[in-house]
C-alpha cells in the first residue's frame, strides 16, 4: 500500500519560505567558498587542486579490468598472428564492423608452423564497432581482445578503418597456449613413437 | 575634434536627435548589452560550477594568448574566451528547419523573443550625462508603462514558438509558459505602483532624482521590491519558476526544434530579458546610477564622473544578475499550481494591500 | 515630419486592418490575430502623434499585450480548421451591404461636418496626472461603472467555468 507521508504543519514564518531561502543560501555559499580537494582523485591531483572535475588530458582515469575498449588483434610469444581467419567474429559482429578476406586456396599460408591459414585482409571499422565484446567471446583462437583504448579519433572516416597491420601493432602480445605448435609437436612425437612389436 | 563639432552644429535639431539616438542605440546594444549577455552566460557557468564543486570552462583560449607570460594562463583558467567560442559555434552550426513546422512562425518566434528584451533597455538610464547628452536612449515621461507594455509583448515569442512546432508537447509547454508570464505581469505592475505614488512622476529619471534626494526605495518599499523580484524571476522563466522550461529538458519543450542562430536568439533573449529586468530593478529600487557618497548623486559634470556613474549602474546590475544566477542553484523548482497560486491568489491581494497602505501613509504624512 | 508619420501610421493601420480580415498568406486564424496585433501597435503610434503618451503605452500594454495574447490562446486551443465555404444567403448579403453603406455615410458626414483642425493638440503637461485627476473628479461615475462592468464580467467567467458541484 502507499506510504502516508506526514507533512509537518508549517508556522506562518516558515510558510513565507524565508527560512528555506536562508538555509539554501548557507549551503550554496559553503560550497562556493570551499576550495576543497576532490576526494576521488586525491593524491593524483597534485597541481590541480580543486573540485570534482578531472582535468582530462593532463589527468586520466584508471581503466578498470574488464573494460571493453577497442578490439585489437594479438600476436603470440613468437610474434606471429594468432588469427586463423575462421571468420566467426565477422559473422557474430552485430554492426558488421569486421571485414575479413580469407586467403583462399592460392593465398599466402600462415606465418606460424602448422596453422592452416591466416587472414589476407582483416579490417575493423572503428566507427561501426559498438564495443560489445562478442568477437572476443566467440574467437576460438584467443586472437582478438577488447583492450583498454577508449579514445579513438581521426579526421576522416578512412582513417578509422584499421587494417591488419595496425591492429596487430596496437594489439600487443598475448602468449598463452600455442595449440597448433603443441599439436605439431605431438604429431611429430607420434611419428617416432615406438609401436609394440 | 572641431570638424565633428561643426558637423553636428550644421544639422537641425531633429537630425541631431536622430544621430545621437542612433549612436546611443548602437553603443547600448553592441557595447553594453550583448557583451553583458555573453559574459552572463559565462558567469553563470562558472558560478554554478563553483557552487556544485566543479570548475566550469577553463580551457578555451586563442593559440597566441596561452603563451603570454602571466595573463595568458589566468585568462584561460577564467574561461574568458569561452563566450567567443560559443558564439562562433552558434553561427557555424547547421540551421535546420524540420519539415513539419509552420514556417513563418518558426522564423518569427525567436525574433519576437529577443526584440522586446532589447527594446526594454531603451528607457533605462545607464548614467547621468556624457557631455550634453543624457545617458538614456529615450527619456519617456511614461517610462515605466512603456516597459510593462514591451514586457507583455515578449509573451508572443513563447506562444508562437510553441505553436510553430506543430506538435502537442512544445505547444502545451509554450502555453503554460506564457500563462505563467501573463499572471506575473499583473503582480509586477501592482508592485511598483507605491514607488510611483511616492515619486509622483512616471519618468524614470525623476525616480532616480527622488532616490538621490531621499534615499533608495528598497528602504521605503521593501515589500514592493520583494514582489517585483519574484515577479521578475517568473517573467524571465528562471528557476524557481522554470517549470515550462524544465519540461523542455525532459520532454520536448518549446525550443527543441530550433538550432543554431534561432536557438541562440532564444537563449540570448532570455539573458537579455534578465539584464533588462535587473536594470529596471536597479533604477527603481537601488538608486540607478547614484551612490550616496563621493558626490556621485548629482548629474555628471566631467567625463570621469560620467564614466563613474555608468560604472556604478553596471556594477549594481551585475550584482542583481549574480543574485539571479545564485538563486537558480539555491532553490528547488516550484510546481506549476504552486506558481499560479502564488501569482494570482497571494501577490494580487498583497500588491493591492501594499498600495492601500502606502496611500494611507502618504496621506497621513502629507497632512502634517 | 509629423504629417509624414501620420500618413505612415494611418496607412499601416488601414493596411493591417484589411489584412487581418482578408489576407492572401494563409487561411489560418492565427495570422489574422497577428495582423490585429500590428493594427493595435499602429493605432498606438497614432496616439503618440496626438501627444497622448499614456494612452499609447496603455494601448500596447492592455490590448496588444494582454487581450490579443488571450485571443491567440483561444484560437490555438480551439484548433479551428480553415473556414469552410458556406453558402451565402441573399438576405445576409443585402443586410450586410446596407449596414456597411449606412456606417460609411455616417462616417463621411461626421468628418465633413467637423472641420479638420490645423494644429495638433498641445501636450498637456503631466498628461498622466491630468488624466488621473479627471478620472477621479469629473468622470468618477463612468469610471466606477466601468469597474463594476469588468467585475461583473469576471464573476460571470468564474461562474460559467466552475464545475457543477454534485
Amino acid at each position: 500500500m502507499g506510504k502516508i507521508v506526514e507533512r509537518a504543519n508549517l508556522r506562518w514564518f516558515e510558510r513565507l519560505y524565508l527560512p528555506a531561502i536562508w538555509s539554501g543560501f548557507k549551503v550554496t555559499a559553503r560550497h562556493f567558498f570551499s576550495w576543497k580537494r576532490s576526494e576521488v582523485y586525491g593524491k593524483e591531483q597534485a597541481g590541480f587542486e580543486l573540485k570534482a572535475t578531472m582535468q582530462y588530458p593532463e589527468e586520466r582515469w584508471t581503466v578498470p579490468t574488464g573494460y571493453r575498449g577497442a578490439p585489437y588483434l594479438v600476436s603470440d610469444q613468437d610474434g606471429h598472428t594468432k588469427c586463423v581467419s575462421c571468420q566467426l567474429c565477422e559473422f557474430v559482429c552485430p554492426p558488421k564492423a569486421i571485414k575479413i578476406i580469407p586467403p583462399g586456396p592460392a593465398g599466402k599460408s600462415a606465418d606460424r608452423p602448422n596453422a592452416e591459414k591466416m587472414p589476407a585482409e582483416f579490417e575493423i571499422n572503428m566507427l561501426r564497432c559498438i564495443f560489445c565484446g562478442l568477437c572476443q567471446e566467440v574467437c576460438p583462437e584467443e586472437a582478438i581482445f577488447l583492450q583498454k583504448d577508449y579514445s579513438l579519433t581521426g579526421t576522416t572516416r578512412a582513417e578509422l578503418i584499421y587494417d591488419k597491420e595496425k591492429l596487430l601493432a596496437l594489439g600487443g602480445t598475448h602468449g598463452g597456449i600455442q595449440k597448433w605448435k603443441h599439436k605439431l609437436d605431438e604429431a611429430k612425437e607420434q611419428e617416432t613413437f615406438p609401436l609394440k612389436d | 575634434m572641431d570638424w565633428i563639432n561643426n558637423l553636428i552644429a550644421g544639422l537641425s535639431a531633429g537630425q541631431q536627435l536622430a544621430l545621437f539616438s542612433l549612436l546611443k542605440i548602437l553603443a547600448a546594444i553592441f557595447l553594453v548589452l550583448l557583451p553583458i549577455v555573453a559574459y552572463t552566460v559565462l558567469v553563470e557557468r562558472k558560478v554554478s560550477a563553483f557552487i556544485q564543486d566543479r570548475v566550469g570552462p577553463n580551457r578555451t583560449a586563442p593559440p597566441f594568448i596561452k603563451y603570454l607570460p602571466v595573463i595568458g594562463p589566468l585568462l584561460q583558467r577564467l574561461g574568458i574566451f569561452q563566450p567567443l567560442a560559443d558564439g562562433l559555434k552558434l553561427f557555424l552550426k547547421e540551421d535546420f528547419s524540420p519539415s513539419h513546422v509552420r514556417t513563418i512562425y518558426f522564423w518569427l518566434a525567436p525574433v519576437l523573443a529577443m526584440v522586446p528584451a532589447l527594446l526594454t533597455i531603451a528607457v533605462i538610464p545607464f548614467g547621468s550625462k556624457l557631455g550634453a547628452e543624457k545617458m538614456v536612449i529615450a527619456d519617456l515621461n511614461v517610462g515605466i508603462l512603456y516597459t510593462f507594455g514591451i514586457v507583455s509583448l515578449s509573451v508572443y515569442g513563447i506562444v508562437l514558438a510553441g505553436y510553430a512546432a506543430n506538435s502537442k508537447y512544445p505547444f502545451l509547454g509554450g502555453i503554460r509558459s506564457s500563462a505563467q508570464m501573463i499572471s506575473y505581469e499583473i503582480a509586477m505592475g501592482l508592485s511598483v505602483i507605491p514607488v510611483f505614488m511616492m515619486v509622483g512622476d512616471l519618468n524614470l529619471g525623476a525616480v532616480i532624482d527622488y532616490q538621490a534626494k531621499h534615499g533608495w526605495f528598497i528602504l521605503y518599499a521593501p515589500v514592493s521590491f520583494a514582489m517585483f523580484l519574484v515577479a521578475a524571476f517568473a517573467e524571465t522563466n528562471r528557476l524557481p519558476f522554470d517549470m515550462p522550461e524544465s519540461e523542455s529538458e525532459l520532454v520536448a519543450g518549446y525550443n527543441t526544434e530550433y538550432s543554431s542562430m534561432k536557438f541562440g536568439l532564444f537563449f540570448m533573449g532570455e539573458y537579455a530579458a534578465m539584464v533588462a529586468v535587473s536594470g529596471m530593478m536597479v533604477t527603481l529600487f537601488f538608486g540607478g546610477w547614484t551612490l550616496p557618497f563621493w558626490g556621485l548623486d548629482q548629474p555628471a559634470t566631467s567625463l570621469l564622473l560620467s564614466a563613474a556613474h555608468i560604472g556604478v549602474f553596471l556594477g549594481k546590475t551585475l550584482g542583481l544578475l549574480l543574485l539571479f544566477i545564485w538563486v537558480r542553484w539555491m532553490l528547488p523548482r516550484f510546481r506549476y499550481d504552486q506558481l499560479m497560486d502564488l501569482g494570482w491568489k497571494r501577490f494580487i491581494p498583497l500588491g493591492l494591500a501594499n498600495i492601500v497602505v502606502t496611500a494611507l501613509v502618504l496621506l497621513l504624512l502629507n497632512r502634517n | 515630419m509629423e504629417t509624414t508619420l501620420f500618413y505612415i501610421f494611418a496607412a499601416l493601420t488601414l493596411l493591417f486592418g484589411f489584412l487581418c480580415v482578408a489576407n492572401p498568406f494563409s487561411r489560418n486564424p492565427v495570422t489574422s490575430a497577428m495582423f490585429l496585433v500590428l493594427t493595435m501597435i499602429s493605432i498606438s503610434g497614432l496616439f503618440i502623434l496626438l501627444q497622448a503618451f499614456f494612452l499609447a503605452a496603455v494601448q500596447i500594454l492592455v490590448y496588444a499585450g494582454a487581450v490579443m495574447v488571450l485571443f491567440l490562446f483561444v484560437i490555438m486551443l480551439l484548433d479551428l480548421k480553415e473556414a469552410e465555404h458556406t453558402h451565402v444567403r441573399k438576405v445576409a448579403l443585402v443586410t450586410g451591404l446596407v449596414s456597411v453603406m449606412g456606417l460609411g455615410v455616417m462616417l463621411v458626414l461626421s468628418i465633413a461636418g467637423s472641420g479638420i483642425v490645423e494644429a495638433p493638440a498641445k501636450r498637456a503637461i503631466g498628461d498622466t496626472k491630468l488624466l488621473g485627476q479627471l478620472l477621479f473628479s469629473k468622470y468618477l461615475l463612468p469610471f466606477e461603472i466601468v469597474s463594476v462592468l469588468l467585475l461583473v464580467a469576471m464573476i460571470g467567467v468564474i461562474l460559467l467555468s466552475r464545475k457543477e458541484a454534485k
